[in-house]
């Protein structure tokens, strides 16, 4: 199948067009469609680390055509999962690639969780891309080909069914993040990025150790084979396999940013350059989707009547649970102890995690379907803190980017040196001060929880969802709202203090510097906040859809072992 | 052969993880290979522990006297990945040396 895709995909022309010929050509591919997000990054990536570093004009367009392209598969996609299946059964598309039947062959599944999480990255990678053309795309060596390749492991790893083939795309997208975080190079991030890849490469073997008690007990690597065969397992392998599902989600909540596996975030993060500490804001979200997959495919019936067959839920939510409000109060007081704003946007991410965890730790549809709310506004609000970042910092003092001398001589990187001077794509804004105070209210708002603001609806609804939940692991519900009522307060000291301490103090005022580049994007991820705001009604229904699907994950399991080659 | 191997795994594992607490760079490193080459066998005796028989399924052969191919070619896939991770992990490794001037993981030395 992919041979056949060959033909109107593959060669540089086809990817760079994509985003032109969308009316005619791409109704033709639309079978095709689910492994469009994840092939068409691939090539464009591949193409652009043929040319040169200094024809960085041919591969921003490249790039932003491809990231512009990712969007718009990513609507279609929401767009045709939105779309009614056949007797009311949710739709959900699944791709067999090379047209192997399920259980067997490598099955991409796209349902309106896995939907909904390309667009955020699809949304968020575009707005990232565009910021970094300001600058930062030329700081460093293979900047674009990096990044496009970032967007298409965290693509795959969503719309993946299988579990192995998680472990691929997941270690694609942590190699593309090693290269990102060490972008620009410079001592604090080489010494973050060390770190980073030490716990990302121990979390991988946990990973791959669950797979394989998976793997040995049940004879299948495909997700929703696995959830059917797991619930006729006898006790003894059930252990086996529950000991290998803890270990598996073990590794995922390392990337989630869950309390005592979060150290290495703050670091990390605040190290990174603005463009992709923001995309990696998505990428923590990438450990907290695959937790709630794992959970909802295993609370599914498969046909027995019985919710949990495997006892999996009832051993996983009392420590997401737990974990997540032990790492709402760490968050928050980190978020409080943090003096730059990187580090405070670094913290927000963790409460962000934490919040989520905690709320599927309860293990209830409606809980989950608010918290998913809460997952793309924080997300976006937390891409453009980090985003707004730089422009706040340059205000105060207008020092060039660090662009440190190479440990290797690289002769590329002394003569870039040269040529960024003064580089900057765009015009200057007038008035960016207030543009910028402006958009730093709004994320501020939107991570803090204040009315009006989608994280106001969000986090009103996770509370209301808990405290109406009675079987909520005992007595624990309230200590989840007081940690989200700590971490909205904690969160708001801080945003305060730096916002005081970035446009209201007095001194030498300099005027901030914001490239009109740069101003759109951040504009672009806000007025997506607000949006889902005034849109409440539609995307409140898509999502409560969305956690109704999870929670009767027949529906997946059907689309996927169903269907005959 | 269960126990022997058993033991092994746990054994590289075990050095595999204590090197990996230790604080210089090139330890760590180590600590990870290890690490990797314990998942690996780890990941290969999943398949269940057989000796001479092939995991290729021809017309003649039952099912039952074959070695399951997927944990070989799960293997395959791990290895190859943990090979460019160590070496990626290197290349940084070096990096931190020359920048930092020392080979303690944090970039300092923390006892002087």
């Amino acid at each position: 199948m992919i041979g056949e895709l060959g033909g109107p995909l593959l060669g540089p022309g086809g990817v760079g067009g994509l985003g032109g010929p969308v009316g005619g050509q791409l109704i033709n591919l639309s079978p095709h469609l689910p492994i469009l997000p994840i092939i068409v990054p691939v090539l464009a990536a591949a193409f652009m680390l043929l040319l040169d570093e200094r024809v960085r004009n041919a591969k921003a367009i490249i790039g932003g055509l491809t990231t512009l392209a990712l969007l718009i598969t990513s609507l279609m996609l929401v767009r045709t999962v939105t779309g009614q299946g056949v007797d009311g059964v949710p739709q959900v598309l699944v791709y067999r690639l090379g047209d192997w039947g399920a259980p067997f062959g490598i099955v991409l599944v796209v349902d309106r969780l896995a939907a909904l999480m390309v667009l955020v990255t699809a949304v968020l990678g575009f707005a990232a891309f565009l910021y970094s053309l300001a600058r930062w795309a030329i700081v460093g060596p293979r900047f674009h080909s990096l990044f496009l390749l970032l967007l298409m492991g965290l693509n795959g790893a969503f719309l993946t069914g299988d579990l192995f083939n998680l472990y691929v795309f997941f270690e694609v997208l942590l190699a593309a993040s090693y290269g990102l975080l060490l972008h620009a190079s410079g001592r604090g991030r080489v010494k973050a990025g060390l770190q980073y890849i030490a716990i990302n490469l121990a979390s991988s073997m946990l990973f791959l150790i669950g797979v394989g008690l998976m793997y040995s007990v049940t004879g299948t690597l495909n997700m929703a084979d696995l959830a059917a065969k797991s619930a006729t397992l006898g006790p003894g392998d059930l252990a086996l396999y529950k000991a290998g599902i803890a270990i598996l989600v073990v590794a995922f909540l390392t990337k989630a940013g869950m309390w005592p596996l979060s150290f290495w975030l703050p670091t990390a993060y605040a190290a990174a350059s603005p463009p992709v500490a923001a995309v990696f804001a998505v990428m923590t979200k990438m450990g907290v989707y695959v937790t709630l997959r794992m959970l909802m495919l295993a609370a599914g019936d498969q046909g027995s009547g019985v919710a949990d067959p495997t006892g999996v839920v009832a051993l996983l939510s009392p420590w997401l649970l737990v974990g997540g409000i032990a790492t709402i109060v760490y968050g928050s007081v980190g978020a409080l102890s943090s003096r730059e704003l990187p580090r405070l946007a670094a913290y927000s991410t963790i409460i962000s995690s934490g919040t989520l965890l905690a709320a599927f730790g309860t293990a209830d549809e409606r809980v989950i379907g608010a918290s998913l709310y809460y997952l793309v506004a924080s997300t976006f609000g937390v891409g453009a803190a980090f985003l707004l970042s730089e422009p706040i910092g340059r205000r105060r003092e207008t020092e060039a980017v660090q662009v440190v001398e190479p440990v290797f001589g690289d002769d590329f990187e002394t003569n870039l040196r040269s040529e960024f001077e003064g580089y900057e794509v765009g015009v200057v804004i007038p008035g960016s001060t207030a543009l910028l105070g402006g958009a730093f209210v709004v994320s501020a708002l939107v991570l803090v929880g204040l009315p009006p603001l989608a994280g106001f609806v969000a986090k009103l609804g996770i509370m209301s969802g808990v405290l109406a939940h009675e079987s909520v692991v005992s007595g624990l519900s309230w200590t989840v709202v007081a940690a989200m009522v700590f971490s909205s307060f904690a969160l708001l000291l801080a945003f305060v203090r730096k916002g005081i301490e970035a446009f209201w103090q007095t001194g030498e005022d300099v005027t901030a510097e914001v490239s009109s580049v740069e101003a759109v994007s951040i504009g672009l991820l806000l007025s997506v906040c607000i949006a889902i705001t005034l849109a409440a009604g539609p995307s409140l229904r898509y999502i409560d859809l969305t956690s109704a699907e999870l929670a009767a994950p027949v529906g997946y399991s059907q689309a996927v072992l169903g269907e005959e080659p | 052969m269960e126990l022997v191997m058993a033991i092994g795994i746990g054994l590289v594992a075990a050095s595999g993880v204590w090197l990996v607490l230790r604080p210089r760079t090139f330890q760590v490193i180590i600590g990870l290979s290890m690490l990797t080459y314990a998942v690996n066998m780890f990941l290969l005796s999943m398949g269940r522990l057989r000796i001479g028989v092939p995991p290729v399924l021809e017309a003649t052969t039952n099912a039952a006297a074959l070695a399951d191919p997927v944990p070989q070619s799960l293997v395959l896939t791990s290895i190859v990945i943990s090979f460019s991770m160590t070496a990626l992990f290197l290349v940084v490794l070096l990096a931190a040396r020359g920048l930092t001037g020392t080979d303690h993981v944090d970039g300092e030395e923390t006892n002087q």
